[in-house]
């Protein structure tokens, strides 16, 4: 009889066990959930300093932009995110468009310069970043350098750039191809990407890459290369930095973005997020740490470090216009995907 | 029946029961007191073990033919399909052969420390494959491609060979050597056509275990950039969460499951493998290398430098780079919730197990073969595929459960099942009726009867199974990156997005940990192994 007593106090702990691991998330009315799509680290910098200042608990739900945009569509309604921050713009608008996002304060948005939010105020702007093509100063002089992204579909170009196509970021650079040159002309390029580019699973890694020797330059963002030379180096000190400039896609600059889900059942909470984001305070934490990305508020320059943003001659494109779906399309019929 | 048994073979606790049905049992009374809840608990699990591949199926008829083809005949997925089958083709002979050659040096050979040399050939089990793959692209950060997909799975998964090999080769009856020599057969002869076809058993087991590993592995060929259809559904889903592309590509890796295993039970055959004749077969006698002592023990020397030292020596020296900052609280938090994540998964998987495990051993028959089919199956299919079918069911639904801690656990039954059966059985089989019978006779009903004799007499075997479920549902990746809930961090998914950002020296400690984690079950399964060969 002992033993069967001894025996039902186990089942009785184990279901309890059980009970409390399957209580989803079981604070939630207390907690905000936000998926993450931009760097943990720098998402991580920020909750902590707003939790620490405002007491609202956060629990990240991390990772990559189209694969969670792609979630809080299926979820629909029901998603449990509060907040949704991304790297690149095309996943926002994707959430945007299936009509899950509240408006934002009036008050968050006033503090972001016009050019980095959409004029209905539905998402907002929280940092931006600069597509660049590092190279390996040993193999490349500046004259054999591409003048466009375009060119890179050259077949002198066969087996010397690298890229990594399945994430959100390049998805994007491509998204601004599409909106600057077409459908056709994008479909041409990225199956002459399939042919020449040396494929990786990340920026970090394509620009390690490069940096051993394996390619000649990748297609990246501004801030894995001067994240690194601000660290050790160890990844980059083979390489320098070309601008494309010249409105081309490759001068494209994406918008990394925050957005409020209107099924959030702490709308209070969500929006004081953002706004602490996009604030002066958020905005400090992107100049130095080891984000080094571009800021949007209203009247606050970047870090010394990165080019002026009026130099880069970005091409003008409304974000809104940036159609992931379109790209993963397009991509998989490359064979990309 | 069972009295002629017990009065055999001595003492009632050594006995196992036959596989016949247990008359006294039977009967619509016995049945609906006793047998029919079991049944229906293990119908239950059954149907949730057919979830993947309903999931699949339903998949593949929603989407339709034409968009079906449209997605899955085009070059790409050719070019993963041959992909994955090259590297089937090139990994397996390799592993199959150098598990031969540890397991005839360690068990027929007087090479010197055999006992050692043994466990070099299966201590690379601690590894988990992907801390393999990290090991060596910070050895040599340009490996990628198929070489070097090959090298890394050899060198992760040859012990899954040895290990059934080695434990059939113990058991081999010398004499079957000793008439093909005396008939005039050299040794090279007589490994080939009298040794070599023993052990077919041991070769398929371990063979089958290596090329279902290579076919779920995801991260051990995601570091080195080698494209499997398991990464590419990886990428497909983490770039349109549950989409179609991802879905059909797994419905192509269940068709590859299965595809292996009817080849797998082709080369198996139905020949006999148990020895006749009377007494107790002599053990092998082992043979002198001579001049080739040294290098045998070269060749072993290369495999732990290879297998071991690379991902030790990597793991040392990233810890060393990394000082004291990487041991971070978000470490001890993770190992935390791998613990609790692990020992609940081992529970509830265990506790599934039961009741088929019990039926095999108790009342075996068509519907329990059925049914044990259904929970064996599962655990073959890629983690993958079951986060796939679990992700798209729960959100379209049974969204109560979605992004819950039950479902993680649910994926960790599902993929570790047949694991706890092999843990469970073999001890329920040691327990005999004839003690439950005894407790009825003094007045306790079949329940209590059971609870109070059986299940403790099954207690090892339930510890067994709760340690190879937990262990590995700890260093498990694919299908806890897709189902953790909001706020889980596993030390596998920890160290996966930590060096997806290449951030290798805050990677080491929770490489470091998972080892050590997996040290016990390497040890498990090694005694384990070699109690079934009896010595």
């Amino acid at each position: 009889m002992h033993n069967r007593r001894h025996f039902f106090v186990s089942i009785a702990s184990a279901l309890v066990l059980c009970q409390m691991l399957a209580a989803p998330a079981s604070a939630q009315q207390t907690t905000l959930v936000v998926y993450n799509a931009q760097h943990p680290s720098l998402t991580q910098g920020w909750v902590d300093a707003f939790t620490k200042e405002t007491g609202i608990a956060v629990t990240l739900r991390n990772g990559n932009d189209t694969q969670l945009g792609n979630q809080i569509v299926q979820e629909g309604e029901r998603t449990p995110a509060d907040v949704f921050l991304t790297e690149n713009s095309p996943s926002m608008v994707l959430v945007d468009n299936a009509g899950l996002l509240a408006p934002l304060s009036p008050e968050t948005l006033a503090g972001v310069e016009p050019q980095f939010r959409p004029s209905h105020g539905r998402w907002t702007g929280v940092a931006a970043r600069a597509t660049i093509f590092v190279y390996d100063k040993r193999k490349l002089t500046q004259d054999a350098l591409p003048k466009s992204l375009m060119d890179l579909a050259g077949a002198g170009w066969k087996g010397r750039w690298a890229a990594s196509p399945s994430g959100g970021d390049f998805q994007a650079i491509v998204g601004a191809m599409l909106e600057l040159k077409g459908e056709d002309a994008t479909l041409t390029w990225l199956k002459a990407m399939k042919q020449n580019a040396v494929i990786y699973r990340g920026n970090s890694v394509a620009m390690k890459a490069v940096n051993a020797g394996e390619a000649d330059g990748a297609i990246i963002y501004h801030y894995y290369w001067i994240g690194d030379q601000a660290r050790t180096g160890e990844n980059s000190g083979n390489l320098a930095v070309h601008y494309f400039g010249n409105q081309d896609p490759g001068a494209f600059v994406s918008i990394s973005t925050a957005g409020v889900l209107k099924t959030s059942k702490q709308p209070a909470a969500a929006q004081a997020l953002v706004k602490w984001i996009a604030g002066r305070k958020g905005q400090d934490f992107v100049l130095t740490g080891s984000a080094y990305v571009y800021p949007v508020g209203e009247g606050i320059t970047a870090n010394e470090r990165l080019k002026p943003m009026v130099d880069l001659q970005a091409p003008k494109i409304d974000p809104a216009k940036l159609d992931s779906r379109k790209v993963s399309e397009l991509m998989i019929a490359a064979g990309l995907l | 029946m069972n009295s002629r048994n017990s009065a055999d073979r001595g003492t009632p606790w050594t006995f196992v029961r036959p596989a016949v049905p247990d008359r006294s049992w039977s009967g619509w009374r016995g049945f609906a007191s006793t047998r029919g809840p079991v049944y229906g608990a293990a119908l239950i699990i059954a149907l949730l073990c057919l979830l993947p591949i309903g999931f699949i199926v339903t998949i593949a008829l929603q989407a339709g033919w034409d968009a079906a083809s449209a997605l899955l005949l085009r070059p790409r997925v050719g070019h993963l399909l041959l992909n994955t089958l090259l590297l089937e083709l090139c990994t397996l002979p390799a592993a199959l052969t150098l598990a031969l050659a540890f397991a005839w040096l360690t068990e027929r050979t007087t090479l010197p420390a055999a006992r050692l040399l043994s466990w070099l050939a299966i201590a690379p089990l601690a590894v988990p494959a992907f801390v393999h793959s990290y090991g060596w692209i910070t050895l040599v950060p340009s490996m990628n491609g198929l070489p070097a997909a090959v090298l890394v799975s050899v060198l992760a998964y040859t012990p899954f060979v040895y290990l059934p090999v080695t434990a059939q080769l113990r058991r081999l009856d010398p004499a079957l050597e000793d008439a093909a020599a005396s008939l005039g057969l050299d040794p090279l002869a007589i490994f080939c056509r009298v040794i070599l076809p023993q052990l077919r058993l041991g070769l398929c087991a371990g063979g089958m275990l290596v090329a279902l590993h290579l076919l779920a592995e995801y991260g051990l060929f995601a570091l080195i950039r080698f494209e499997t259809l398991t990464t590419a559904i990886m990428d497909q889903f983490q770039s349109a969460h549950s989409a179609p592309l991802a879905n059909l590509l797994g419905g192509v890796l269940v068709l590859g499951c299965l595809a292996l295993m009817a080849i797998e039970s082709l080369i198996r055959g139905a020949g006999r493998y148990a020895r006749l004749g009377p007494g107790a077969a002599r053990r092998a006698p082992r043979r002198d290398l001579g001049p080739l002592t040294v290098p045998a023990l070269v060749f072993f020397l290369s495999w732990a430098v290879l297998s071991l030292a690379v991902p030790g020596g990597t793991i040392l020296r990233w810890l060393a780079a990394g000082g004291w900052s990487v041991w971070t609280p978000s470490l001890a938090l993770a190992f935390t919730q791998t613990i609790l994540l692990s020992l609940a998964g081992a529970l509830l998987t265990t506790a599934a197990a039961a009741p088929i495990a019990w039926l095999s051993v108790r009342a075996p028959g068509r519907l329990q073969r059925l049914l044990e089919t259904c929970h064996s199956y599962v655990g073959s299919l890629p983690g993958v595929v079951v986060g796939l079918a679990l992700v798209t069911v729960t959100v379209s639904v049974a969204l109560p459960l979605y992004q819950t801690m039950l479902t993680l656990l649910l994926a960790y039954m599902l993929l570790f099942l047949p694991r706890a059966l092999a843990g469970l059985r073999p001890s329920l089989a040691q327990a005999p009726i004839e003690l439950e019978r005894a407790a009825m006779a003094l007045g306790r009903t079949h329940w209590q009867a059971f609870f109070v004799i059986t299940l403790r007499i099954a207690a090892p075997g339930a510890a067994a199974s709760l340690a190879l479920v937990g262990l590995g549902a700890s260093t498990e990746l694919t299908a806890t990156l897709m189902l953790a809930p909001n706020g889980v961090n596993t030390l596998a998914t920890g160290f996966w997005s930590l060096t997806n950002e290449i951030d290798y020296a805050a990677a080491a400690p929770y490489a470091a940990m998972m080892i050590l984690a997996s040290l016990p079950l390497t040890i498990i399964l090694r005694n384990q192994s070699m109690r079934v060969s009896g010595r």
